[in-house]
């Protein structure tokens, strides 16, 4: 064959770009685009145009596969490494390893969620630039699922509480929390996930999911998860820029845009801070080496980063969501009532629980001057004195939990004179009473009652009957949860116990 | 509008409506500033039990893990129901006297001071 014929001359990047991206989509010539793209008007959303749509980040499938490949050759050699060294051993202490439990079950599950949703989001966005973007943030998505139960199942050869992650996150009381998050954002419209997701969530509230956990894997000896986030890390810098890109062009694209983009903004805020209540109480109870607490956590990357952000954005009309001024109140008690409830309902959680040490407690103290030592020693040192007796505390019966957020009703009037009163919210629809830890969840009830009066609550389900039957015994059977080796608190329990043997401790 | 969604008159069936719960209420009941309980609890509660029985039988139950239950003096408590005063009347059933499916329940014990001495 003459070799000239086959030499093709080699497309430049910026046509290799268009042809990969832009150029997959068409005119349809036979069937109605409004047919094809069937969600993009119900929201109210208005875009008058697709091409002002700027691609956040300029990859072709192709270098996609070949960056990402990269970085899973170099990942899964640390895994193997780690697992072949027995890396569990160098943690800071094996409680640590409960923080990473509760990752494993509570956030991968919502990582395999957000590709789910993404692949279906991105389907339904008319602009080509749009469907590129999701599309990839879709297979980041499924890659981090995959990922943090690679770094994670070494540590279930070692520790009780991996292996059920998945047939928990249908069931179990804590675990729908951010299940019910998902679950929301997914069966919304495309524009609502996105900016749920993609700016709320991975842009606005990133780093206090992301930098807790990182940090606190970093500063306990726990090099797979630190791996794995180092590894993530270029692909959540994508995922912020798509957030970004996302909310300039809603707001740009047309004036009704932006009321609708503003309450999805206070809603979406809120309900990604409620799920953080187990990162504050991670960041605060449950390392050993801590590094942080979680209200300088939130002051610093919230009130002080999103202060700057919303200032950005106030050209469009947006505002910062008004429930940051609770937020703010709350962050000198949050993480002491989220503790303290999981701590009492140690027999329930599939993870240990633990009263904090001397230490731990002048810790608190110092990091929370105003309020720990007034509200929230007394119980912890008491609840310590009585393990000590053998009667360590464990609270019967089940708690009320918010019809929105589907967290218990921990949440108290933090912003008032006295504020350990529980923060009561109610609305009554279709003559039924429905109860809310917050203006917000009742503002986001109120809004959409028809999508959360079906919610699947864990403690009616209970009650129900739904979950195995009657007593604690077969609900945690039902939750596949096992009793006296996941459950209850650290101290005696076989975690410890091979800890101790490994460690060649008394 | 009740949820946006694509077809008019989308409506999610009431999951946690009365005739769920086997003939049982659902009744919600916290003891006010003591937080050595995180929050109020929920009990299925049969609706024409007695309020006296809730104070003997449930409230024991609920609440007796604190170390200033027994302390507890039920003639000066003061009552709530769905966030308004309320005089429970020990004989009568829950029903009876006003309190209904996924009510709110409070029981206030002012000179006991939340302490875990």
């Amino acid at each position: 064959m003459d070799q000239r014929a086959t030499q093709q001359k080699k497309l430049n990047v910026k046509d290799k770009y268009r042809l990969l991206t832009r150029d997959l989509d068409w005119e349809f010539s036979y069937e109605d685009r409004k047919e094809a793209f069937p969600y993009e008007e119900f929201e109210g959303i208005k875009i008058t145009d697709w091409d002002k749509w700027e691609d956040p980040f300029r990859l072709t499938m192709d270098a996609y596969w070949k960056y990402q490949a990269e970085k899973e050759k170099k990942l899964y050699a640390i895994y193997d490494a780690f697992a072949q060294n027995n890396g569990h051993l160098n943690i800071s202490d094996a409680r640590y390893v409960n923080a990473i439990k509760i990752f494993l079950t509570a956030v991968s599950p919502a990582e395999f969620a957000s590709s789910n949703g993404f692949s279906w989001a991105g389907r339904h966005y008319g602009g080509m630039g749009a469907r590129v973007a999701a599309q990839m943030q879709s297979l980041d998505e499924l890659r981090h699922y995959q990922t943090q139960i690679h770094a994670m199942s070494h540590y279930n050869k070692y520790f009780d509480g991996f292996e059920e992650f998945a047939h928990m996150h249908d069931r179990v009381w804590y675990i729908s929390v951010v299940k019910s998050f998902f679950d929301d954002c997914r069966s919304a419209g495309p524009f609502e996930y996105i900016v749920a997701v993609s700016f709320a969530f991975e842009y606005v509230l990133t780093n206090l999911l992301f930098v807790p956990f990182m940090s606190g894997a970093a500063y306990n000896g726990d090099m797979a998860t630190v791996t794995f986030g180092f590894s993530a890390q270029s692909d959540e810098a994508r995922h912020m820029t798509l957030g970004l890109e996302i909310i300039k062009f809603l707001l740009e694209q047309h004036e009704d845009n932006v009321p609708i983009v503003q309450q999805w903004l206070d809603k979406w805020l809120w309900r990604g801070y409620r799920i953080l209540s187990v990162v504050a109480m991670m960041m605060d109870y449950m390392l050993p080496q801590k590094f942080m607490s979680w209200k300088e956590a939130w002051e610093v990357y919230f009130e002080e980063a999103g202060g700057a952000l919303f200032k950005d954005l106030e050209r469009y009309g947006i505002k910062m969501p008004d429930c940051a001024e609770l937020i703010s109140k709350e962050k000198d008690h949050l993480s002491h009532q989220a503790w303290w409830t999981f701590y009492s309902w140690g027999q329930a959680a599939a993870f240990h629980t633990w009263t904090p040490n001397a230490e731990e407690l002048d810790w608190l103290s110092e990091k929370y001057p105003d309020t720990f030592d007034k509200y929230y020693r007394g119980r912890l040192e008491k609840a310590a004195e009585l393990e000590a007796q053998g009667e360590r505390f464990y609270n019967s019966g089940l708690p009320q939990l918010c019809q929105t957020c589907q967290i218990p009703m921990l949440f108290t009037e933090c912003g008032h004179d006295e504020p350990m009163e529980i923060s009561y919210r109610e609305s009554v629809y279709n003559d039924e009473r429905f109860h809310f830890c917050s203006d917000m969840c009742k503002t986001i009830f109120d809004n959409e009652p028809e999508k959360y009066v079906h919610s699947w609550l864990p403690v009616h389900q209970i009650f129900q009957g739904n979950c195995g039957g009657e007593g604690l015994d077969k609900v945690m059977e039902y939750y596949n949860m096992g009793l006296g080796t996941m459950n209850l608190d650290y101290k005696g329990s076989p975690d410890e116990e091979r800890w101790k043997k490994w460690k060649g401790v008394a | 509008m009740a949820v946006k969604a694509i077809r008019p008159g989308y409506h999610g069936e009431h999951k946690d409506s009365r005739d769920k719960f086997h003939g049982n209420i659902l009744v919600y009941i916290d003891w006010d500033l003591h937080r050595w309980f995180p929050s109020p609890k929920a009990f299925p509660l049969p609706p024409d039990m007695p309020f006296g029985a809730l104070i003997e039988a449930v409230l024991p139950e609920g609440f007796g893990q604190h170390p200033q239950f027994k302390e507890i003096n039920w003639d000066t408590v003061e009552w709530s129901l769905n966030q308004q005063p309320f005089t429970p009347d020990l004989a009568k059933g829950l029903e009876e006297q006003g309190l209904d499916h996924k009510c709110v329940v409070r029981f206030k014990t002012p000179e006991l001071v939340e302490s875990y001495a």
